[in-house]
């Protein structure tokens, strides 16, 4: 029996006893959304690249394969994951990338991962074998599910292969910091990006801002002159501190709070070290904090507040609740996928 | 009768005078959409203001078990808004104000009904435009983009209307209003953002768009390109994106589509050439520099027997010219003409074409292909008269094989016009019954008794049973070694 076949077994038996399954890729995210009971289902035996077409930037991976292998092949090629999801100590696989729908810096300049994705396939809650979507670039026909899979965090489906668009790596990068404070280095970056410059991530972190500018070698070097600031020299290592979330300030919080917010939203009136990513939209927050105000702060700038890591399921819950009516047409997308609730039951909200 | 004049009084009750059309003369302007070959009056027409009655509309038909059709501006080219005769078609064309700009934020805040070129205007003054740019920018509107997923020239480097989106405001069947996707970069729970987009007004209305503005660039130029022999171009195509650039447009024009347009434009399109490309590079004016230069060697090196570059602005709106008359030029050298739109890997660009030409043999009608390549979205438009018998049929069965020629190649029925009713059937090739069940199944998830647009966009199983097409998988059929074409 093959790998797939043995899945889908798994579910079908599952479905039938109505026993909750653990979806579980290279386990680099279990902190990630609540934790779950059930019988662990892994899927890093489905691996390996099944389609690599360089010529059509675009990759084809089983869901369990790791990310770096994936990126491995399309350095090769002169190419990567213009999402930027973090490997996580090269746990990460795709399926657990695109599960999670967590993108790294180039997010805000080059699109998050369900923008990338182009198909995928995937095992519903009765052990069906689903197509959605596919290889090629543009393709409106039917609705767009494999997007709608990207974040969904296992709670639709278990993805068995993914398909996703890759781009050209950029032919010249570099990396400037500015010193400035919090207020400044919202102001610039949002000053910034209404200008035709090569952005492709930015930062700001304990007094100092960074802006990575990525593009031709004339754009780049046009956009260093333009922006000036100081040019560091371990760019590489700083955006992969924070695209696998190694700098000190992650590690030291015992809690972590990701709040996403209109870029321009203004600094957070709550005491303490901050780190942001995204133009702005992205802020980090160490906990404690009182779930209530900060969530009740998101919803005013028109964002949201994610307790991204924490305690075992905490009584706040993970994600910002939803209000009445989204929540039931969640649970009726549920239902059509999961009709049972057996896959990551409540591992985004108690009701999914 | 009875049930249908309650709900048209019930309707003019919630709508303000003349907002309701009913008699047949007021009916006519919306008994189709772009696809003229499906043409029915719809039981009535309303006209909505604001969200508010938008809602109210709906709650009314709801109660009623009425099915309503949303409208933008009634460009669709598949027969999305096509009415039906228990139907009422409600036009968002009332909803046109742009709510806001946001320069600083880089969004815009508008309502359905606002004409997509509209918003790049009134964001030019602060540098500031909407990327995706169908041909048909000055008439359709916002709300039927994001319900068509719509694409454009521009959108093989800036994505398609779903990756330029932040934010809609949708209205259910049950007249409730919800907040889907926020101004910030995602949103709890699912990506609804995401399956609302191109979902052809089969989940709910849209009554308010906030989209991402990005900055002008300082400069773009184009690439003409000129070919000899189809195949050539169609691999030229491939070997710029195998090159590592995405540039801002790539696009295709065969030799009768250039026969057809050189005389309206003269845009200087060589009339002996199989095939002109368009290649437009922008960015900063070095930058451009640096990628023509590139994008010119893959071009020469794939066989092109000249490369002509835009000079300045007016050259390359010129050499532009061409490709944006090529529908209303089509329109002058035959009486009617079927415009297709299917997509495939571009490493089959020519070998598809190839097929195609020899297609026109098959059904005795000629078929222009201008189209973009680069996103390898082709737009087959099959010539044809209906005033002859039998050459409406030939014509979708023209179209039918492309379209299952597309799909077995890897690629898609549609790659953004929808599949609307136009091609229903042919979504029973491209998907099996486990997945035509499951948007049945969407679509019940937020609309129960189907009521939005019904018999759009997702086939019944009995209906695939009956046009008793095979489901292609992956690209697998079954005798893979029998040729093709
Ligand atoms: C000459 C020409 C060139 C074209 N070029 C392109 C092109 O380059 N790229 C491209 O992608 N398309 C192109 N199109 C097709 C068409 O313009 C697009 O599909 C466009 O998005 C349709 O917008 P509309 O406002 O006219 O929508 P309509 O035709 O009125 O409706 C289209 C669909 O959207 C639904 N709808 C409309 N408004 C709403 C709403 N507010 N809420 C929910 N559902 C809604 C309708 O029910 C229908 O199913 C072209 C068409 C023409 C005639």
């Amino acid at each position: 029996m093959s790998e797939l076949q043995s899945l889908q077994e798994r579910i079908r038996a599952a479905a039938a006893a109505t026993q909750p399954l653990r979806i579980r890729g290279g386990g680099s995210k279990d902190f990630y959304g609540r934790a779950l009971a059930g019988e662990l289902l892994d899927v890093s035996a489905l691996s390996g690249i099944t389609h690599c077409e360089p010529t059509e930037l675009v990759i084809s991976a089983r869901a369990g394969t790791p990310l770096a292998v994936l990126e491995r092949e399309l350095s090769a090629h002169d190419q990567m994951l213009g999402f930027e999801p973090p490997r996580f100590e090269g746990r990460a696989t795709i399926g657990g990338a695109v599960a999670s729908g967590l993108s790294g810096p180039r997010r805000a300049y080059c699109g998050a991962v369900r923008d990338f994705v182009l198909g995928v396939e995937m095992l519903d809650g009765r052990g069906q074998l689903l197509r959605f979507g596919g290889k090629v670039i543009k393709n409106v026909a039917g609705f767009d599910v494999s997007r709608l899979m990207a974040g969904s965090l296992g709670t639709l489906g278990l993805l068995t292969e993914i398909t996703v668009k890759t781009v050209p790596r950029p032919r010249a990068e570099c990396t400037l910091r500015f010193e400035m404070d919090q207020e400044r280095a919202l102001e610039s970056m949002a000053r910034w990006a209404t200008r035709a410059l090569p952005l492709s991530a930015t930062a700001w972190h304990d007094g100092a801002l960074y802006v990575r500018l990525s593009g031709a070698d004339a754009a780049v070097r046009v956009g260093r002159e333009v922006l000036g600031g100081e040019v560091i020299s371990d760019a590489e290592q700083f955006w992969d501190s924070i695209r696998e979330q190694r700098l000190p300030f992650f590690a030291a919080a015992q809690e972590l709070w990701r709040v996403s917010l209109p870029s321009h939203s203004p600094e957070l009136p709550i005491p303490g070290p901050a780190m942001i990513e995204w133009g702005g939209s992205l802020r980090w927050l160490p906990g404690p904090q009182d779930s209530g105000t900060l969530r009740e702060l998101a919803a005013r700038f028109g964002g949201h507040a994610t307790l991204y890591r924490a305690r075992v399921n905490p009584p706040e819950g993970t994600f910002q609740p939803l209000l009445p009516a989204m929540l039931l047409l969640h649970k009726r997308l549920k239902a059509v996928f999961d009709p049972q609730g057996i896959l990551n039951r409540g591992r985004i909200y108690p009701a999914l | 009768m009875a049930f249908v004049n309650d709900v048209i009084d019930r309707l003019r009750c919630v709508l303000s005078a003349g907002a309701l059309l009913a008699s047949t003369e007021e009916l006519k302007p919306y008994e189709c959409d772009a696809l003229t070959l499906y043409r029915q009056l719809p039981l009535a027409v309303a006209l909505p203001a604001d969200e508010a009655e938008v809602a109210a509309v709906l709650r009314a038909c709801a109660q009623a078990r009425v099915p309503v059709i949303a409208r933008g501006a009634g460009t669709g080219l598949s027969g999305g808004a096509t009415p039906r005769p228990d139907a009422v078609v409600m036009s968002l064309a009332r909803l046109n104000r742009i709510i806001s700009i946001d320069p600083l934020a880089r969004t815009a805040r508008v309502q359905p009904g606002v004409r997509n070129l509209a918003i790049s205007e009134a964001a030019a003054p602060h540098g500031l435009y909407y990327a995706p740019d169908p041909s048909s920018q000055i008439a359709c509107t916002i709300g039927g983009n994001v319900a068509e997923n719509s694409g454009g020239v521009h959108c093989l480097k800036y994505g398609l209307t779903v990756h330029n989106l932040l934010a809609l405001r949708v209205v259910s069947i049950e007249g409730e209003v919800l907040e889907i996707g926020s101004h910030a970069l995602d949103a709890p729970g699912y990506d609804l953002l995401a399956l609302l987009t191109g979902s052809e007004g089969l989940l709910a209305v849209v009554s308010e768009v906030t989209v991402r503005l990005i900055p002008r660039p300082q400069c773009a130029r184009v690439v003409l390109a000129v070919f000899d022999s189809l195949a050539a171009a169609g691999q030229a195509v491939a070997d710029v994106i195998a090159a590592g650039i995405v540039p801002a447009g790539l696009e295709m024009m065969d030799r009768s589509t250039i026969a057809a347009v050189e005389p309206f434009v003269h845009a200087g399109y060589p009339l002996d050439a199989e095939a002109v490309l368009l290649c437009e590079c922008d960015g900063t004016a070095h930058e451009v520099e640096e990628e023509i230069l590139r994008v010119e060697a893959v071009l020469s090196r794939a066989g092109a027997r000249e490369c002509r570059v835009s000079r300045d602005e007016a050259q390359r709106l010129r050499f532009w010219a061409g490709r944006k008359a090529a529908f209303p030029a089509m329109g002058a050298i035959s009486p009617d003409y079927y415009c297709m739109d299917g997509s495939i890997p571009r490493q089959r660009l020519a070998s598809v074409l190839q097929a195609i030409r020899e297609m026109e043999g098959k059904y005795g009608l000629r078929c222009s292909n201008v189209f973009h390549a680069g996103d390898g979205n082709l737009h087959p438009l099959i010539l044809f008269d209906s005033s002859i018998a039998d050459e409406v049929a030939r014509a979708e069965a023209f179209g039918g094989e492309i379209l299952e020629l597309c799909v077995r190649e890897g690629g898609s029925i549609t790659g953004e016009h929808g599949v609307g009713l136009e091609k229903i059937n042919h979504m029973c090739v491209q998907f099996g019954s486990a997945e035509l069940e499951a948007f049945h199944a969407v679509k019940s998830a937020f609309d129960p008794h189907g009521l939005l647009n019904p018999g759009k966009a997702v086939p019944t199983l009995h209906r695939c049973a009956e046009f008793g097409r095979l489901h292609v998988r992956g690209g697998n059929v079954p005798h893979p070694e029998l040729p093709r074409f």
